[in-house]
């Protein structure tokens, strides 16, 4: 399969099964556009000596694996299934009211409640008891907002650090958290222990203020702009990244990243919301040709900051590092949502990911009985890029892997079924992602 | 090639010696929605 698409003044072929990019002239583009169709390459407005060239071009690239390859068959994994990543939700319960919180502003449609100790304990036992040979875990403190249960969190983190050494693994603790509750001391400990630290912040004042209030109404960024800005100054070397959300509000999400870069982040990440169609922010298919054309935009603007040392910034979506990339086997099963990856409520129950949590025909377990779904978790697993109509065909499969695995059940109807304009966002930004790092070559 | 520049061999292979699955779950890493992997690094050759 070949993926033909004009990037700024480049014509770019990607041979989707073995990853090679082609550069192409004008009349090559011409004739793989017919070629991919279908159609006669010498009725494609291109002299017949000029197209014999291309098609002798083509048999070379042919010949040598990188045009038109065969599918490759995936590995299994090493080791067997394992659980090597926990969604740790800390806190059902949060101090803002985002307008599209996919989590009904944190209570996930269930009681507002923050977790005990004891719960987050026998989590994280369940997690070294399931992770099999797997050495790095992942736990991400998670809610509603974290924050909210701060000594709890600073509990399991500790409690981590021993079962690190009983059981000879690493743990990376993350957090995501809107900022509202942040000072000094939680500053200090997040930018000590936590591997990643994901804020929750729209980019403009305006967007942001509308979007995220506070349980008064009230606008939350002038809250926790200086908080934000203190927490990433402290990170160092370590990681971070600001995570916006844009929604038919703003379409012109590009003065979000711009407003973001502003204050001096340089690791950002803005997501499109995925919503029902009833929603009055979610985003519809009249709005991808605009949403298309402002990532366009944004993918120039990015370009040209990247060449100057102060404006140089990255953005989340745009990375792409085809040689240093993950392995076929992970680019085929993806996010490992309910096999490899588990989310915990307050309550103790397990779901394949915090997406699904609240949804009680997906709860996988409990920890008091934690023999989980054997049924789901073949489900989840036989659910990959090899098995779903839509991925087998779809040239972005490699890099998308499948998308979200909830945002198909919610929104595209079934496991099987990823959710339409997510793909084609996807889609959009693996091209500017792929055109960029020609660019940059 | 007088028409085609090979700017990326290929890259995606079952050879590659992984599927180790010591890497981060995608929707850890940044995003928490969007699954996508053309942005994650291999964990075992970032050591």
């Amino acid at each position: 399969m070949i993926h033909s698409f004009k990037f700024q003044n480049r014509n770019v072929l990607l041979d989707v099964e073995s990853g090679a990019i082609h550069t192409v002239d004008d009349a090559a583009f011409a004739v793989v556009f017919a070629l991919e169709r279908g159609l006669d390459p010498y009725a494609a407005g291109v002299d017949a000596g000029t197209v014999s060239e291309v098609l002798a071009d083509l048999e070379e690239l042919k010949s040598s694996g990188a045009f038109e390859t065969e599918t490759p068959t995936a590995p299994e994994i090493l080791g067997g299934s394992a659980i090597k990543s926990m969604c740790l939700h800390v806190a059902h319960d949060c101090n803002l009211r985002c307008r599209y919180c996919f989590a009904a502003t944190g209570d996930f449609h269930g009681e507002r409640m923050l977790m005990s100790f004891e719960t987050g304990k026998r989590a994280l036992d369940f997690l070294m008891e399931r992770s099999g040979t797997r050495q790095h875990l992942e736990v991400d403190l998670f809610g509603g907002e974290p924050l909210m249960n701060w000594d709890v969190c600073k509990q399991l983190v500790a409690y981590g650090r021993e079962l690190e050494k009983k059981f000879n693994k690493i743990i990376h603790f993350t957090i995501t958290t809107n900022c509202v509750a942040l000072d000094d001391e939680k500053i200090d400990f997040i930018n000590r222990e936590m591997h990643n630290v994901v804020i929750s912040l729209d980019g403009r004042k305006e967007i942001h203020d509308a979007l995220r209030p506070t349980v008064n109404g009230k606008g939350s960024f002038d809250i926790i702009l200086n908080s934000a800005k203190k927490l990433v100054a402290g990170r160092g070397d370590k990681e971070y990244y600001i995570r916006g959300t844009f929604t038919r509000e703003n379409l012109d999400f590009l003065e979000d990243v711009k407003a973001l870069t502003g204050f001096g982040f340089d690791q950002i990440s803005i997501e499109p919301a995925v919503l029902p169609d009833d929603s009055p922010y979610s985003l519809l298919p009249e709005h991808i040709e605009r949403i298309n054309a402002e990532y366009d935009a944004l993918a120039d603007y990015y370009i040209e900051a990247r060449k100057s040392h102060d404006m140089w910034f990255n953005f989340f979506h745009f990375m792409f590092d085809p040689d240093g990339g993950p392995c076929l086997r992970k680019r085929i099963n993806g996010c490992g949502a309910g096999t490899e990856y588990v989310a915990v409520t307050p309550e103790g129950d397990i779901y394949p990911c915090h997406q699904f949590v609240g949804m009680q025909d997906y709860k996988l377990g409990t920890l008091d009985k934690p023999a989980l779904r054997t049924d789901l978790q073949e489900a989840f697993l036989g659910c990959n890029v090899c098995t779903k109509d839509t991925c087998k065909s779809c040239w972005a499969k490699y890099y998308c892997s499948g998308g979200c695995m909830a945002n198909a059940v919610l929104y595209g109807g079934a496991l099987e079924t990823p959710h339409e304009i997510s793909c084609q966002l996807m889609q959009k930004r693996i091209e500017c992602a792929i055109g960029i790092y020609l660019s940059e070559q | 090639m007088k028409h085609i520049e090979t700017v990326q061999k290929p890259c995606i292979k079952a050879g590659k010696n992984t599927a180790c699955g010591e890497c981060q779950a995608s929707c850890q890493s940044a995003c928490k929605t969007s699954c996508t992997v053309a942005n994650q690094k291999c964990a075992k050759e970032e050591k």
